[in-house]
């Protein structure tokens, strides 16, 4: 395979689960801001950092109104990592590795696209924000079922994967990260029963709010959403299932092509590092300097694979 | 529809009867409830949408990607008008391919004095790197896309040679693709010549001119601009449809004496390009220095005889138009033959003579750039205003060699389908040639290019005309 169609097959997954994951952001910022009645902007500026946009947004904005966090992070097209932009940038990705999609692949992407497009076109009214965030989840869906379905299993479907968990892991962390301050024990919050919404949006964020109370017997308290986040192997998006999942399809890469590189020695470390943890051990050394020390690692990862199976020149 | 129409309809012939090739296709069409034409139509634009099948116009921001309009109404041609028209282009492009081996080497024609050596030499397409060099098979255009009108029952006319880069053979397999979804019954009760064949031809003509050096099986790869370009649709879809690689100048560099892309696992040779850019941008060590699409030291590669590259650097020289003027000369000088296909009498605005006669009837003149394509830069007279005209002879007169001119065909007619039904728009015709050591393959029809617009004779998709699939009937 070319190096620049792995490139474009790791990137174009990137982006699609970026797309998702900022759609459930923006979802999760909803709800509080429905169910709270005090201002809310703190709560809306935490899902612009969240995202990792905050200085740009300043740049546009002053405030942090609901009308303009909404639109910032779903249809702004000067905001790369908006839901339009992301959507399109998958697109072009995919028309750049066309060869490597099946037809299923490529039309699930161009109809996500097309889509897009038009819902996206005008500002979203906040009555309509539910359906809107509804269809780009769908659109998701549909392109991940595509992947899924009709894919052969080689490196093809290998990049795709490695790209979607390594984006997936970045924006989990990123999500723990600015919410630490949330999980954080002054020692005597360990183990108390917070302020529920917060951790309710957390868990909303990654769609894990009924997952939570499904498999956890736990009381939702501070180092149990934690460790749910970053260890349970059975949460699909989770640290640890993200970091399991990139070391089987780096694996299967060396696998198929006779040869392992430093990429692989890396992820392996990883996925030890989380694997050898309790939560306990983690707040002893701080979340956040875990989570910020997770987040530069999975960087390197990426830039790792991107020398590795030269994507560029 | 009780008028004689002025032009040559393929469908009608007066007012009731219908041209045999039409026969069987008319009797169904006449068959279909009233509605079903326009929600196909509706079904076959998303489809093409949604498939991506579109193209990028130059200097349109707004409109990035379009599609280009597709009609459903088949073109039909009989396979005896279609024996008489391939053996007609394949006399022509063994033609080209004799001229462009002969102005690169021992320039026989140009001693004969059958072609100028002015036009040659002054030529922006002829390349001196090219001297002296006979590439693989001595083919120089592999792929070539000749455009034909039709003004009669048995008039032909080639309106250019397209020897460089043809595009559009995407959309003639597509609209095949397309009417067997939209319309399979048809088809089983009208024999159609498939077209379906022709990756898997492209693919084996292009590995029949792999370099000497190459053995085993040949790696190939198509060279595209990148994804901006206005026929990217087309060049992924080649690629992916021969199991080529698709590649972008940065994917490629010289390695040990060979063209070899970038792969996960390292650098990789391959043998045979076929490139979809322009010469210039082929190789900045040789042409253009400031091009990124190319591939630095491709021609030294070229040159010494380890790589592939069609069609071949400097194949231009044959689309120049002055020289497409001199072509049943050039006909004849290598096959000894008259030319089966006719040329359009074509006047060239650098003889004097022929200069003062295109300004004098300039209004009823098609005037071209020598060097142009895709219908930019061209005066169509019939249809321009009085200020367009005089703009465009003081362009003659400050450079009357870029130009040719022609007389204003009455293109045939075919039917399309509009609201009120069927009604006739002016077409030409590109069938696409492949021209390899081992024969040369036309395949049946091709792509018809058809103006929308009633009255119109501007095809070009890039001006709003649109295209039809082309049936070669099974006789």
């Amino acid at each position: 395979m070319l190096g620049k169609t792995a490139g474009g097959l790791f990137w174009m997954f990137r982006f699609l689960e970026r797309a998702e994951n900022t759609a459930r952001l923006v979802e999760a910022g909803f709800r509080i801001a429905l169910t709270r009645s005090q201002d809310s902007s703190s709560e809306w500026e935490s899902v612009v950092t969240t995202a990792g946009v905050c200085d740009h947004y300043r740049k546009k904005h002053n405030d942090f109104t609901a009308a303009n966090v909404i639109d910032y992070l779903l249809r702004d097209k000067d905001n790369a990592s908006s839901v339009y932009s992301v959507i399109k940038s998958a697109r072009d990705n995919a028309r750049l590795v066309r060869t490597a999609l099946t037809v299923e692949v490529w039309t699930a992407v161009n109809d996500n696209w097309m889509t897009m497009q038009e819902l996206l076109k005008r500002p979203i009214k906040e009555t309509d924000l539910p359906r809107v965030l509804d269809v780009i989840r769908s659109q998701s869906a549909l392109v991940r079922g595509a992947l899924h379905g009709t894919m052969l299993r080689n490196d093809i479907y290998d990049f795709a994967r490695i790209g979607t968990f390594i984006e997936r892991a970045d924006n989990v962390a990123r999500i723990i990260d600015v919410k630490y301050y949330t999980l954080l024990p002054s020692t005597s919050f360990v183990g108390s029963s917070l302020d529920n919404v917060q951790w309710e949006t957390i868990l909303r964020s990654v769609s894990a709010h009924r997952a939570f109370r499904w498999l956890d017997e736990e009381d939702m308290t501070a180092s149990s959403v934690a460790r749910f986040l970053i260890l349970d192997p059975r949460l699909p998006r989770s640290l640890v299932f993200s970091m399991k999942t990139t070391v089987e399809n780096l694996n299967y890469l060396a696998e198929e092509y006779g040869e392992r590189h430093a990429c692989h020695d890396h992820a392996d470390q990883m996925l030890k590092n989380l694997r050898e943890r309790d939560i306990k051990s983690i707040f002893d050394e701080g979340l956040h300097e875990f989570i910020t020390g997770f987040i530069h690692d999975n960087n390197a990862l990426g830039l790792l694979i991107e020398r590795d199976y030269k994507f560029y020149n | 529809m009780n008028t004689k129409p002025e032009h040559f309809d393929e469908m009608r012939v007066g007012d009731d009867a219908v041209r045999s090739p039409y026969d069987s296709y008319k009797r169904w069409f006449d068959e279909q409830p009233a509605g079903r034409f326009a929600r196909k139509s509706k079904e076959a634009e998303a489809f093409f949408r949604r498939t991506g099948i579109t193209f990028n116009v130059y200097g349109q921001v707004a409109a990035q990607e379009r599609l280009i309009p597709f009609d459903l109404v088949p073109r039909i041609i009989s396979g005896r008008e279609w024996n008489k028209l391939s053996r007609g282009i394949e006399q022509r492009v063994r033609a080209i391919n004799a001229f462009l081996h002969d102005i690169y080497n021992r320039q026989e024609i140009l001693k004969a004095g059958r072609v100028p050596v002015d036009l040659i030499a002054r030529n922006e397409a002829f390349l001196p790197q090219m001297m002296g060099f006979s590439p693989p098979g001595n083919i120089y255009t592999h792929i070539v896309g000749t455009d034909i009108v039709r003004t009669g029952e048995d008039d032909f006319f080639v309106l250019e040679d397209n020897a460089r880069t043809p595009s559009g053979v995407s959309y003639m397999l597509e609209n095949r693709e397309t009417m067997l979804q939209m319309f399979p019954e048809l088809f089983s009760r009208i024999k159609v010549q498939p077209v379906s064949d022709y990756p898997k031809n492209l693919r084996r003509s292009l590995a029949a001119t792999a370099p000497q050096s190459c053995n085993g099986k040949p790696v190939i790869a198509v060279l595209t601009p990148g994804i901006y370009n206005s026929a990217y649709y087309e060049h992924s879809f080649l690629a992916d449809q021969m199991g080529a690689e698709l590649v972008e100048g940065h994917d490629l560099r010289v390695v040990d004496g060979h063209i070899a892309m970038r792969t996960t696992r390292g650098y990789k040779q391959i043998d045979v390009i076929y490139r979809r850019i322009d010469d210039e941008y082929l190789d900045p060590l040789t042409f253009n220095p400031k091009s990124m699409l190319g591939v630095p030291g491709i021609m030294d590669v070229y040159r010494a005889g380890n790589i592939t590259i069609a069609n071949a650097p400097g194949t231009g020289v044959a689309d120049d138009k002055a020289i497409y003027s001199y072509m049943p000369d050039i006909v004849e000088f290598y096959t000894g033959e008259k030319a089966i296909l006719k040329n359009v009498e074509t006047h060239r605005c650098g003889e004097a003579d022929s200069l003062k006669y295109v300004l004098d009837n300039l209004a009823d003149l098609v005037v071209k750039e020598v060097h142009g394509s895709g219908g930019y830069g061209m005066l169509v007279g019939p249809a321009a205003s009085k200020k367009e005209l005089a703009d465009f002879a003081d362009k003659l007169r400050a450079r009357p060699g870029n130009y040719i001119a022609q007389p204003t065909l009455s293109l045939s007619t075919v039917p399309i389908f509009v609201k009120k039904g069927l009604a006739p728009r002016h077409v030409d015709l590109r069938p696409y040639v492949l021209v390899s050591p081992e024969g040369i393959n036309i395949t049946p029809g091709g792509l018809t290019r058809v103006a929308l617009t009633e009255g119109s004779l501007v095809v070009n998709s890039s001006q709003g005309g649109g295209t039809k699939d082309t049936w070669v009937l099974e006789d």
